[in-house]
């Protein structure tokens, strides 16, 4: 895999970029920073009482982990929750905002929030950005017109679906639900279902790791099972332990006296009062 | 418009991280076996260590098809000086040859990111570093591959002797024994795997010494 720091092939049109900056740090020898994009698999699937939502913990930088056990399922609302692929910023930012528009919105209608107004704030914002903003959103909730899925991508398109997957291990992940996804699973065999994707993703997807979050969401009810399971421990830990004695080698002290130095002369004149 | 690029490579890269010690009279030589291409898994038991002499082991990390072309290419040079000079090539002459290899093909490289390891014509153990054209250098530590740059700074910390222009320069060779090196060895690829996506699944361990060569396997991560 090539290793680029900004993946954006160049478009036409102006250039908003800070141009004299970026050439200025260029040349200074500093690289462009990469994202920090949530190579993910991110799940959700509708049963017979409401919806489950699954994800893993990893966050990648490149070809390094700078997370091990990063949330990746967001509140929205107390009845809606969403799954988050691509840049984490933008991931966060984007379900935030709209958990605070919809907390306004309950204030000034006085009634629970619906998902669908969830996903119409999500694919307004999303589409005015034209896809810049790099949000790949499983978003699930249950209203007062029953139990809904939709996947959002980051162009603002929505799909509405009785199980979807998002993220670089949405294959891996899509391939254990299309075998033994059925109507009307109860709660346990689509927890265990929803675990059983993740963990496909976990292991056969790089971009995906370490623990499964699973979070549950009926008419009334929510259980957010952080962790639920954590399929990787760490192999192998020294008995012996490691020790550190080696300080930082000195090589060289010069000391520079930025000042002339200033006596401090004892009993000198007082202040006037 | 903007000139068109060439967007087909011959090279992919497979992966790994490869690491070797050299102690007083031992060298243990180490590889994950994942192999990999882009985010998928492409095997989880690829063994990127190949025997080159009875004295000389090599491991690398990169593109596997090159890797395995560069050991066909050395195994066949060896038949040669074994039928002419009459007995195996020592590790120096390996590191030689290997060094030579890579710089012929200096305007086309091997893919490939190796680190040679073995037992010198005195029974020390010896580790030879080389970047993808041949440059090499003998040292008493290495580490290549997806993971190096997180491997080296630990083995820095544990085994490089102080600064040179501090003190007189001291053995290349580790003063730990050939247990408390290999333990260094499964720790350091213990911490790789949990932060590179590229390492995992096994680690294969491979240690020569006086007694010959002896082989054994860790689990790793899997995700």
């Amino acid at each position: 895999m090539s290793q680029v720091a900004v993946e954006a092939p160049p478009k036409g049109g102006f250039s908003f970029d800070l141009c004299r900056r970026n050439g200025m740090l260029s040349k200074n020898g500093v690289p462009p920073p990469s994202y920090r994009k949530t190579g993910t698999t991110i799940v959700g699937l509708i049963f017979q009482d409401g919806v489950i939502l699954g994800a893993d913990t990893r966050a990648t930088e490149g070809p390094i982990v700078c997370d091990k056990n990063c949330e990746k399922i967001h509140y929205m609302a107390p009845n809606i929750y969403c799954c988050g692929a691509g840049t984490a910023a933008d991931t966060e930012a984007v379900t935030d905002m709209v958990s605070s528009q919809l907390q306004l919105h309950r204030y000034h209608t006085g009634r629970e929030s619906r998902v669908v107004t969830a996903l119409t704030l999500l694919k307004s914002h999303l589409f005015k950005y034209q896809g810049h903003v790099q949000a790949a959103l499983v978003l699930g909730g249950v209203d007062a017109n029953g139990p809904h899925l939709h996947t959002i991508y980051p162009h603002g398109s929505t799909d509405t679906l009785p199980f979807a997957t998002m993220g670089s291990g949405s294959l891996a992940a899509m391939s254990v639900f299309e075998s033994k996804y059925r109507e009307g699973l109860t709660k346990e065999e689509g927890i265990k279902l929803v675990c059983e994707a993740i963990c496909s993703g976990i292991f056969n997807d790089l971009g995906s790791g370490s623990n499964v979050d699973v979070c549950v969401i009926t008419k009334g009810q929510k259980e957010y099972l952080r962790n639920h399971q954590l399929p990787n421990p760490r192999t192998y830990v020294s008995s012996k332990g490691f020790s550190f004695p080696k300080k930082t080698e000195v090589l060289l002290t010069r000391i520079t006296p930025l000042k002339e130095m200033v006596e401090v002369i004892e009993g000198g004149d007082t202040m006037e009062e | 418009m903007t000139k068109q690029q060439a967007n087909w490579s011959p090279y992919d890269n497979n992966g790994g991280s490869c690491v070797a010690i050299a102690g007083a009279d031992y060298c243990v030589i180490a590889a994950d076996t994942r192999m990999s291409s882009g985010y998928n898994i492409l095997t989880r038991e690829y063994s990127k260590i190949c025997k080159l002499a009875d004295k000389a082991v090599m491991a690398s990390s990169g593109f596997q098809a090159d890797v395995n072309a560069l050991q066909k290419h050395l195994a066949a040079r060896h038949l040669t000086y074994q039928h002419q000079h009459n007995k195996q090539m020592s590790c120096p002459a390996m590191a030689q040859l290997l060094s030579n290899t890579l710089y012929y093909k200096r305007f086309f490289p091997y893919y490939a990111f190796n680190v040679l390891g073995g037992l010198d014509s005195e029974g020390k153990g010896c580790v030879f570093t080389y970047d993808a054209v041949g440059s090499y250098e003998r040292v008493g530590y290495s580490s290549q591959g997806s993971g190096s740059t997180l491997i080296m700074p630990f083995l820095d910390n544990q085994l490089k002797s102080p600064s040179p222009l501090l003190l007189p320069a001291q053995d290349a060779v580790t003063p730990l024994s050939e247990s408390e090196a290999v333990d260094l060895v499964k720790t350091v690829f213990a911490s790789a795997t949990e932060r590179d996506i590229y390492t995992g699944d096994k680690l294969e361990i491979v240690v020569l010494n006086a007694g010959g060569i002896h082989r054994e396997y860790m689990e790793l991560r899997k995700d």
